[in-house]
């Protein structure tokens, strides 16, 4: 496939003697939002975490832009274009807002400076000189965003962005995802939040036990929903 | 007791807090980017001291060049320790480290000590400093005052080089989230030799401006050691301006130990115990220290 941006190639993974990952197969093209959905424990949150390299007792491909990346350090693939945004969203408390902001390189060709991030943002404008934690869950999580489209990644790695937000900040994070993606940025997403993943994303793979089992549209995780939740235990 | 005795005391516990400070500090920062608990942070400020000492007899190197070179050789040997031994420890059980800069302390006191002897070695301040100043109350010697105010100073400027610098930055963030900071593009590992290096060449700093107030022996270190531990206690582990807090109120505690008397009961001798009595009360009250987060992650 020429126009895979991320082409994931059988990866496992194991905690141990146990295996979290069976031979994941997934790709993500230019431009393009892909969500991970699954149950608690499925392996999506490993999933990322070998993608960035955190994750090390892992065995299989991984191509960013035709780049073979599964053997570089966390930072180099950062600086390849990966923007990581962890699931407890890694702000740092001895880190004011905008220094936060300003610790990744950037490594694109089009990042967001400054103003445009606190144009979208005015909240972190007011707030750039406090430590990063005294921000509400939900404006630390914009931050988490911020700071990874401040570095220009191509493709972001966002783990359960919605998770705990208050729903009118779910609608921001949908429009500013939504504006990323119109400026040609690629995620990888994961969502238990149908409503949402179908709202931002194009293609959708369901992770059971560590395998992907499916892989479907928009439209068909819409009609399949009540199967799809009942499957993720909500 | 009476007010020159209480001012001496009080002078004498800031010398003593000051340098204190400068070592803690040293301790947190490579604490805080390697976790490793640097016990041979006394046998580097020793050798900070045996430095100056040395360029002097050897080649009538003046202090104020001491100064200078005497930490960058020291700082020098710290890079190389971490690059040939530490960071080979440095994937496993902290403990390991711990293990390894406990031995290379005792090797490079005892090697001092075959090659020096015990005594202890003079070393004068430089012409500029020497005699005594009027503090009110007391005179004091000039070159101690010289010594809080030159300690602070440097105190203020890794403070800052930490709070306000990319390079600060960086070490905050490695401190608390080495694994995030990596993930998000920055190369941490780069910066670990280097910072070692630092927070050595600040121990041996220490030395050298101590080298004038007490004497140079191989022991020194040893001696300092142990209350440093205390200090970074009290401070919290990690903090930078607990580690220069907590260090001069080490030293205060020190100083008022030797004057104050119970029922004539000299607390003097047991200065030491002082410390760790102040130590476990801070535990009792704040288990991570006057200014410790507890560890996230």
């Amino acid at each position: 496939m020429p126009d895979a941006l991320l082409a994931v190639d059988n990866l496992s993974a194991w905690y141990g003697e146990a295996q979290a990952l069976r031979d994941i197969t997934v790709t993500v093209r230019e431009g393009e939002t892909v969500t991970l959905v699954g149950r608690n424990g499925a392996g999506k949150t490993t999933t990322l975490r070998c993608l960035i390299g955190l994750h090390r007792q892992a065995r299989g491909r991984i191509a960013l832009g035709g780049r073979e990346i599964a053997t570089l350090a966390p930072h180099r693939r950062a600086r390849l274009g990966l923007g990581y945004v962890p699931d407890d969203r890694g702000i740092y408390a001895t880190l004011s807002v905008e220094e936060n902001l300003l610790l990744p390189p950037t490594v694109g060709p089009d990042p967001w400076s400054l103003d445009r991030i606190y144009a979208a943002f005015p909240r972190l404008r007011e707030r750039r000189r406090a430590n990063g934690t005294t921000l509400s869950g939900g404006e630390q999580q914009m931050l988490a965003i911020a700071r990874v489209l401040r570095m220009g990644a191509r493709l972001l790695l966002l783990d359960e962005p919605t998770e705990g937000l208050a729903p009118v900040l779910v609608q921001q994070l949908e429009a500013l995802l939504l504006e990323a993606k119109r400026q040609g940025v690629a995620m990888l997403l994961i969502e238990q939040n149908l409503r949402f993943a179908t709202a931002v994303a194009d293609r959708h793979y369901l992770l059971a036990l560590g395998q992907i089992v499916d892989e479907l549209t928009s439209e068909q995780v819409r009609e399949r929903s009540h199967q799809i939740l009942e499957h993720m235990g909500v | 007791m009476n007010g020159t005795l209480i001012a001496i005391q009080v002078f004498d516990g800031l010398v003593k807090g000051s340098f204190y400070a400068l070592l803690s500090l040293g301790l947190a920062v490579i604490f805080g980017m390697l976790r490793v608990v640097n016990f041979a942070h006394g046998a580097f400020y020793m050798l900070g001291a045996f430095g100056a000492w040395l360029l002097a007899q050897q080649w009538q190197v003046p202090f104020w060049a001491a100064i200078v070179l005497a930490p960058l050789g020291v700082g020098l040997l710290g890079m190389a320790l971490e690059r040939t031994l530490i960071r080979r420890l440095s994937h496993l059980d902290p403990l390991y480290n711990f293990l390894l800069t406990f031995g290379v302390a005792l090797a490079v006191q005892d090697a001092m000590r075959l090659k020096y002897g015990i005594q202890g070695k003079p070393y004068m301040p430089p012409e500029q400093l020497r005699g005594v100043t009027d503090i009110g109350p007391a005179f004091y010697p000039t070159y101690r005052i010289f010594a809080i105010v030159f300690a602070l100073a440097v105190c203020l400027l890794v403070w800052y080089l930490i709070e306000r610098t990319r390079l600060g930055m960086i070490v905050r963030a490695a401190t608390e989230r080495p694994d995030l900071t990596r993930a998000l593009g920055v190369n941490v590992d780069r910066w670990v030799t280097p910072v070692f290096g630092f927070g050595v060449a600040l121990a041996a700093l220490g030395g050298v401006i101590a080298a004038p107030v007490y004497q140079v022996t191989p022991v020194m270190g040893a001696d300092i050691i142990i209350i440093l531990f205390a200090v970074v206690v009290i401070g919290g582990l990690g903090s930078i301006a607990g580690a220069v807090v907590a260090g001069l109120l080490v030293g205060l505690i020190a100083a008022a130990g030797q004057i104050i008397e119970i029922g004539g009961f000299d607390l003097g001798r047991y200065e030491n115990a002082l410390i760790f009595v102040a130590m476990a009360i801070v535990l009792l009250a704040r288990p991570a220290g006057l200014f410790g987060h507890a560890e996230a992650g």
